[in-house]
């Protein structure tokens, strides 16, 4: 009876918990084959323990090169999506003008859209002006389909802010130079960087909108893809296993940073 | 184009009530310049580029001219209403497991997480930095045949449901629907669990007490109380599943066989591989219609309004 009790005042934690191991069931796998030494192409059937893959991460021929165009391509469309889109957050809550409706849609839009549609319009875009496809329309489609994310993100921060922070600084004599570096940008900082981050990942995890757009460059994704067909080497999972740890650490330090401003402020 | 335009701000923006600066009536024209015009270059301009392809004739090897040839459309859907329809199917199933799966989560975080809840939230936003297709190919591993998943699920017999249902066929999940709405469930989770945790932390406690010291049971204060309080969740977080689902195709690839094929993947294969632009136009063209026009009429039935 007590058992059935607990049970039942205990559901939800039960039923959640459930969730979050079929969240993380996939990143165990991925770790736990990080270590196989596979027979054959493909690493989907546990073999034996070897470290042969996390002593050599670059042992596969492209994978590194692949990976290293990522991280550029993710690098200048999160600096490009940022800028761009604080920028419209800033102007679409701090003024009134014409047009902020549209502008809201335009911004809305590409999140609601499949990006299998964006990918798609962009190259038939791409094919009509005859550009070149390779690194150069991957960071354009990126800053592009980032942006709308970023505006997003800062916007909830800057509408949070009290204007009266920065009329008092105002009326304290700073100018509007001063008073956007001083007290501005530090309030609006925390969603500026969150607005960075989302870019950052999504950039670098992108895999639709790059295989319509890349032409026969291959970034980290693609080189993923194209493995699922040939033959996925043991080093993928070892990327893949690297990034979830990398990723957990980068969360946790942010937050002990923000910890401890918050102490710093009590 | 058309759609578009009028397409309804889908997420209206809280009020703001900031008051009108006087200086710099130029300015966030300023602001707004450089990234309104990489949308309106790089996303709109495509639109029309694409509803113009769509109604063009010709060869590759002869260039295309526009024609104003309509029954591509048609031709298009009677060709490919089947995965259509099955894009339809698997998108939603996959948004009503999301939710049944994603809103104890969501509830867990919300309530009952105490100091482990920056934890979960870590567990749940960190997949979004590792690759999706990794983790999407770590499904192969889990449901392949003869694992401890696919026998589990022989000997409980749900595989013999699933069968009868269509979902599977024999002792396979591989490259059955299962195997894709699975991926697809399993995807698009965060996307699900985020919005539902939002707006049910914004959800007063005190709430639930007096809900409780009005003699409700916990049944009735989640039913009258906490699920209609958390529907801005509910409606943005289907939303946020349902529309990247009907446009996928990585799932429907790597984890289904060609009886799974979605639009996705003819939009894919026509545009990359047989190069007959003006189908590939169409549909993704259709897609996009007919996405805004069932996102329109569930907003509108739905009746919430701040969605974000």
């Amino acid at each position: 009876m007590t058992v059935v009790n607990w049970l039942k005042r205990n559901l939800v934690v039960i039923a959640g918990l459930l969730t979050l191991a079929y969240l993380l069931l996939p990143n165990v796998i991925v770790t736990i084959f990080s270590f196989n030494k596979p027979k054959g192409r493909f690493n989907y059937q546990w073999q034996e323990f070897s470290t042969a893959a996390w002593r050599d991460p670059c042992g596969v021929s492209d994978m590194c090169g692949s990976l290293s165009l990522s991280l550029q391509i993710a690098f200048w469309a999160t600096v490009g999506a940022t800028l761009l889109g604080t920028m419209i957050a800033f102007a679409l809550v701090r003024y009134r003008f014409r047009a902020r409706g549209a502008v809201n849609s335009l911004i809305f839009l590409p999140m609601a859209m499949p990006e299998v549609v964006m990918a798609a319009s962009l190259l038939t875009l791409f094919l009509n002006l005859g550009a070149q496809l390779g690194f150069w329309t991957i960071l354009i489609a990126h800053i592009m389909f980032c942006l709308s994310f970023v505006v997003t993100a800062v916007k909830a921060r800057v509408m949070s802010m009290d204007p009266r922070l920065e009329q008092a600084a105002q009326d304290l004599y700073a100018g509007p130079v001063q008073t956007f570096v001083r007290v501005t940008l530090p309030i609006a900082a925390p969603g500026i960087a969150a607005g960075a981050m989302l870019a950052f990942a999504l950039s670098f995890d992108d895999f639709i909108i790059t295989n319509f757009n890349a032409g026969s460059t291959v970034t980290f994704p693609m080189f993923v893809w194209g493995s699922a067909q040939r033959g996925t080497p043991v080093q993928i999972n070892v990327i893949g296993t690297a990034m979830f740890i990398i990723a957990v650490l980068f969360v946790l330090a942010s937050m002990a940073i923000g910890n401890r401003r918050k102490k710093q402020k009590a | 184009m058309a759609t578009v335009t009028e397409a309804p701000p889908l997420a209206p923006t809280p009020e703001e009530p900031k008051p009108p600066r006087k200086r710099g009536r130029w300015t966030p024209y300023w602001l707004l310049l450089p990234g309104i015009l990489w949308l309106l270059v790089f996303f709109a301009m495509p639109m029309i580029y694409q509803a113009s392809t769509s109604v063009q004739t010709g060869s590759l090897e002869e260039g295309y001219k526009v024609t104003w040839h309509f029954a591509t459309y048609w031709d298009a859907l009677s060709e490919y209403y089947p995965q259509f329809l099955r894009s339809v199917l698997y998108a939603g199933s996959a948004t009503i497991l999301c939710l049944l799966l994603g809103y104890p989560l969501a509830y867990l975080i919300a309530f009952r997480a105490g100091r482990w809840r920056n934890l979960i939230m870590i567990l749940v936003i960190a997949p979004f930095f590792t690759s999706f297709l990794i983790r999407t190919l770590a499904w192969k591993t889990i449901l392949a045949d003869g694992g401890p998943v696919v026998g589990a699920l022989n000997t409980l017999h749900v595989l013999d449901v699933t069968s009868w249902l269509g979902m599977t066929e024999g002792d396979r999940v591989l490259a059955t629907p299962l195997a894709v709405v699975c991926g697809l469930t399993y995807n698009f989770l965060p996307f699900m669990v985020l919005p539902l945790y939002t707006s049910l932390e914004r959800i007063d406690p005190r709430l639930h007490e007096a809900a409780g010291d009005l003699y409700a049971r916990p049944v009735t204060t989640f039913r009258r109380v906490t699920f209609p309080l958390s529907m801005p969740g509910v409606v943005s977080g289907t939303l946020l599943t349902f529309i990247p689902a009907a446009g996928d195709y990585v799932n429907a690839d790597l984890l289904g066989s060609t009886d799974t094929r979605m639009v996705g993947n003819v939009i894919q294969t026509q545009f990359l591989r047989i190069l007959d632009y003006p189908t590939a136009a169409a549909l993704s063209f259709i897609l996009m219609a007919a996405i805004l026009v069932m996102v329109t009429l569930y907003i509108r039935r739905s009746g919430t309004e701040d969605l974000v």
